[in-house]
């Protein structure tokens, strides 16, 4: 039997496979089952209704912004149309359901899919363009599939929405957001596990190169072109699949959340989570969905109380709140939260000898 | 020496990106009013040397990591662009950098940064004087001229900051033989008429060796030889590795041009 | 025919307000290479500040303008010191990151302010700006802005062209080692040039104001209209954003007025993408100087 793994301190990988390890340590690998299993058999049944709604957005968003991480942080390409394509997941998961009849299980990964090929469209001219221009294309991309959502009005039922049935699987009703629960973590917990699968794979590394140098890595035969448009495939599935989920989870959508407001959350939950890292896009959901609910609540008690007497509204303050965090994160800690986590646990590893 | 020394480097070191060091332990005089040449093989840390004084290491990720570099009293290692420059020190650099965009009068007039809002009139017909070929394109884009009109365009425009320490940077790099002859004699009418010191780094040793004063001969990031240019001239090694001529006069054998093992004996 | 001329009259102006909003976003790229995504709330501030001077403080126009342009290039300047410097040699993906987090800062700051309403300035144009020609009848505030923007268009290309610190800022822009070389006060150009993009945002806010009134929304939106605009002309090129300004002006004013007011707003954005994908650095980019 070979040693269990307890605390590394230092760089001890001697073989290939050592650096490809997903957990460092046996610790780890414990962690993250206690982790899921008090996630899985606590949470849904000790949280309030309120609490349980948030713990769902943030699972929806994460599929998402992981999907976003795996474009900006780990192949560079960077794309402001994120929040369009959770809308077209969304839209797409609405329409086959209601016009279509097509049950829950199938248009959730119809809506990843569906996306994934609007993305490859929208991908298409984005990949020949670097930086600065293809951060353009998909503004506009955005903006364009912004005006399909309202204008396309007998598919998407233009500023009304759509109201999509309650999803049920195999015969058992999913409406309750308890239930629903699962179906989210569950899915959330799978596409985790691919996407952190992905990156130890040579697609995960040619990703990698592209990011580092995309001439180095044409130059080392890396069909550049093909990659970044599977990239963006991945990535746009991945806000797809949210988008679907989220579609089903609020039983109706419109046009309204799927602005570039959202595609800039996105950008704001990786950049805080910490580019290039998984986990960072996590942290950075919960970051962003509890400062979003934080300030809501605080704007609200604060009308209560009574302080904007002067006919002054303090809800832009949220977005206020809002900018400054993402600057202030940008300027003092650039690799976001998963590098705050990473320093808070080694110093608890270490302690008390810290060095 | 008893001239007055202008810039001393004292035991420089310069490591790039915090790992690779290039210079080991330089030094180096230049006196004011003369022409040092600095010349070496490439990759030798020549062009390292003039941006350690320069200042423009940094945005390279260089660092001057021991040693002193002094100008007239200043101490200038690791300072910015802008503070050596304003003490009087241009360095042109290698493979002319114009401002491709702009005409060559503003490329000219770009050179007069140091010293902002003073009047330049005089300067350009200086450098119009020195460099006739550039009146002709004074309108026309830098990014259009020939590789002849552009190194004096580039010399043209670092004597507009009217500097007391030119650095020139391989000034005869890709031209034909008889511009070369032309911008060296150039070079020695500025240093006369405008006593403007310089420090001449070269691969064209003999044109080099002819108009410099005093020479230093670096290899592998330190100086191995040093002389005055005429004794330099003469020196066997300097005469069989940058000057071509074989010590003895005999037609070399290939064996004998295998010169890195007395290359050696320098280190 | 009165109805094209009509068209022809109002895309041309708001062409014009383009052109000068794409100036300052050109001006920032082409010193710095950073994609300013605060820049409609630069042109936000800037209308404000002029509001508040000019209707709740009561100063005289003249000096209200004076001093609302004064206090957007400061703005910039602390935008550039505070803000932009510490990233200098940061990740391209960081610096637009962060001026989205500034434009989403200086929205909410402003919605906290002045709230959604609609603003609108006093009518300070002189009524004989009004133009008549035959049955066309072009409004003052057109007229203006086309003053204006011509004005400013012009200061612009004298000083880039002929003073010592606009060469300065263009040899930065087109050769940074070799302008360091020289003694070219390389942060002081971009923390310039941040000025005067600033100064330039604040200017067409005012104009943007007195066409249509200011609103933050509104204003804060045509700031993300400036990229079909710079793309359309060449990310680099100060007479391509003129240009690109026009001729996105007169897209949508014909769009809205000949096909659907819904369109209008999207259809530079459509042109964004066939440009991105026929010509990729734009109509009027520079041609890249490859000899040498
Ligand atoms: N930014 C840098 N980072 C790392 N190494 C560098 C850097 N710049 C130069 N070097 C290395 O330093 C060494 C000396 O370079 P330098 O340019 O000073 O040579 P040189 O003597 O001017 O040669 P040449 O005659 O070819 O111009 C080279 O080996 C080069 O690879
Ligand atoms: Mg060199």
């Amino acid at each position: 039997m070979r040693n269990l793994q307890l605390h590394p301190c230092g760089n001890f990988r001697e073989t290939y496979r050592q650096e490809l390890t997903i957990f460092e340590t046996d610790f780890g690998r414990l962690a993250t089952l206690v982790g899921l299993i008090l996630l899985f058999a606590f949470v849904p049944f000790v949280s309030s209704a309120y609490i349980l709604y948030i713990i769902n957005t943030i699972g929806i968003f994460a599929i998402a912004a992981i999907g976003l991480n795996l474009l900006i942080g780990y192949t560079g390409q960077i794309s402001l149309g994120h929040g369009a394509f959770f809308g077209v997941g969304a839209y797409s998961a609405a329409i086959l359901a209601t016009k279509v009849g097509v049950p829950f299980v199938i248009a959730v990964p119809a809506g990843g899919v569906i996306t994934a090929l609007v993305g490859m469209v929208f991908g298409i001219p984005s990949v020949r363009l670097k930086h600065l221009y293809l951060c353009i294309a998909t503004l506009a991309g955005q903006i364009i599939l912004d005006y399909v959502f309202v204008q396309w009005e007998s598919l998407t039922g233009g500023a009304a929405g759509i109201s999509i049935p309650t999803a049920s699987l195999f015969g058992l009703d999913l409406g309750s957001d308890r239930i629903f629960f699962f179906v989210i973590f569950v899915c959330f917990a799978v596409m985790t596990w691919m996407a952190v699968n992905l990156i130890r794979t040579r697609y995960g590394r040619a990703f990698i190169a592209i990011r580092d140098n995309d001439q180095a890595a044409e130059g080392m035969g890396i069909p550049i072109f093909l990659y970044k448009l599977l990239s963006f495939a991945i990535s746009s599935f991945y806000a797809g699949f949210a988008g679907a989920l989220y579609a089903y989870y609020m039983m109706s959508i419109t046009p309204e959340p799927f602005s570039l407001w959202l595609s800039i959350e996105y950008i704001a939950m990786i950049i805080i989570g910490g580019l290039g890292s998984i986990p960072g896009a996590v942290f950075g959901t919960v970051f962003i969905v509890v400062l979003n609910e934080v300030l809501s609540i605080a704007t609200e008690f604060l009308m209560n109380v009574g302080v904007t007497g002067m006919g002054i509204t303090i809800a832009p303050l949220r977005e206020f709140t809002y900018g400054l965090a993402i600057v202030l994160f940008i300027i003092f800690e650039p690799k976001g939260l998963a590098e705050v986590w990473r320093i808070v646990r080694s110093s608890f590893r270490l302690w008390p000898f810290s060095y | 020496m008893e001239d007055n020394i202008l810039l001393k480097i004292n035991n420089i070191s310069v490591v790039y990106s915090d790992v690779i060091q290039i210079l080991k332990a330089v030094s180096l005089d230049i006196p004011e009013g003369q022409i040092v040449s600095l010349l070496g093989s490439n990759g030798a840390g020549k062009t390292t040397t003039l941006k350690a004084v320069s200042g423009i290491l940094k945005p390279e990720n260089g660092k001057v990591t021991e040693g002193t570099i002094n100008y007239e009293g200043h101490n200038i290692q690791n300072s910015s662009p802008e503070r050596v420059t304003r003490l009087g020190i241009i360095q042109v650099m290698e493979g002319r950098q114009p401002f491709k965009y702009l005409t060559v009068e503003e490329n000219l007039r770009v050179g007069t940064a140091t010293r902002w809002g003073k009047p330049y009139k005089k300067d350009l017909e200086m450098v119009y004087h020195y460099f006739a070929p550039l009146v002709y394109r004074k309108h026309s884009l830098a990014g259009y001229c020939s590789g002849g009109e552009l190194q004096m365009l580039v010399m043209g425009r670092a004597l507009m900051a009217q500097p007391r320490l030119l650095l020139l940077d391989e000034p005869s790099l890709g031209l034909a033989p008889m511009l070369v002859k032309e911008i060296f004699e150039i070079v020695k009418r500025i240093n006369k008429e405008q006593r403007t010191t310089l420090m001449l780094v070269e691969q064209n040793a003999n044109m080099a060796l002819q108009i410099a004063n005093f020479g230093y001969v670096m290899e592998n990031g330190k100086i191995v030889l040093e002389g005055d240019a005429k004794d330099l001239r003469e020196n066997p090694d300097v005469k069989e590795f940058y000057l071509g001529v074989a010590a003895t006069g005999a037609i070399k054998t290939y064996k004998d041009v295998k010169s890195y093992k007395r290359r050696k004996r320098w280190l | 025919m009165e109805f094209f001329f009509q068209i022809l009259i109002n895309g041309l102006s708001i062409g014009f307000l383009y052109a000068l909003t794409a100036l300052g976003f050109v001006m920032i790229f082409k010193s710095s290479s950073v994609l300013n995504f605060a820049h409609g709330g630069l042109m936000a501030i800037g209308a404000f500040l002029f509001l508040v001077l000019s209707v709740w403080a009561r100063l005289p126009i003249w000096l209200a303008f004076i001093l609302t342009l004064a206090g957007s290039f400061s703005l910039g300047f602390i935008i550039e010191r505070f803000f932009l410097r510490p990233l200098i040699g940061e990740a391209l993906i960081e610096v637009i990151m962060l001026t989205l987090g500034l434009f989403i800062m200086f929205r909410g700051l402003l919605l906290f302010i002045f709230g959604g309403d609609i603003y609108s300035y006093p009518d300070f144009l002189p009524p004989a700006l009004t133009f008549h020609w035959g049955p066309i009848e072009v409004a003052g505030v057109y007229v203006a802005t086309f003053i204006i923007g011509l004005i400013f268009l012009g200061l612009f290309g004298f000083f880039f062209k002929y003073s010592s610190q606009g060469i300065y800022m263009r040899s930065v822009a087109d050769n940074q080692p070799a302008a360091m070389a020289l003694g070219v006060h390389v942060r002081r150009v971009f923390a310039l040039s941040w000025a005067i993009a600033a100064l330039v945002c604040a200017m067409s806010g005012i104009v943007l104001g007195i066409i249509n009134g200011i609103n933050v929304h509104e204003v804060s939106d045509l700031g993300i209209k400036v990229f079909p605009v710079v793309i359309l002309g060449g990310l680099d090129s100060i007479g391509g954003a003129i240009l690109g300004g026009i001729i996105i002006g007169l897209l949508e004013t014909f769009t809205g007025g000949y096909i659907s007011s819904g369109l209008r707003e999207v259809v530079p954005y459509i042109v964004l993408i066939i440009i991105l994908l026929i010509k990729p650095y734009g109509l009027f980019g520079l041609v890249e100087i490859e000899r040498v």
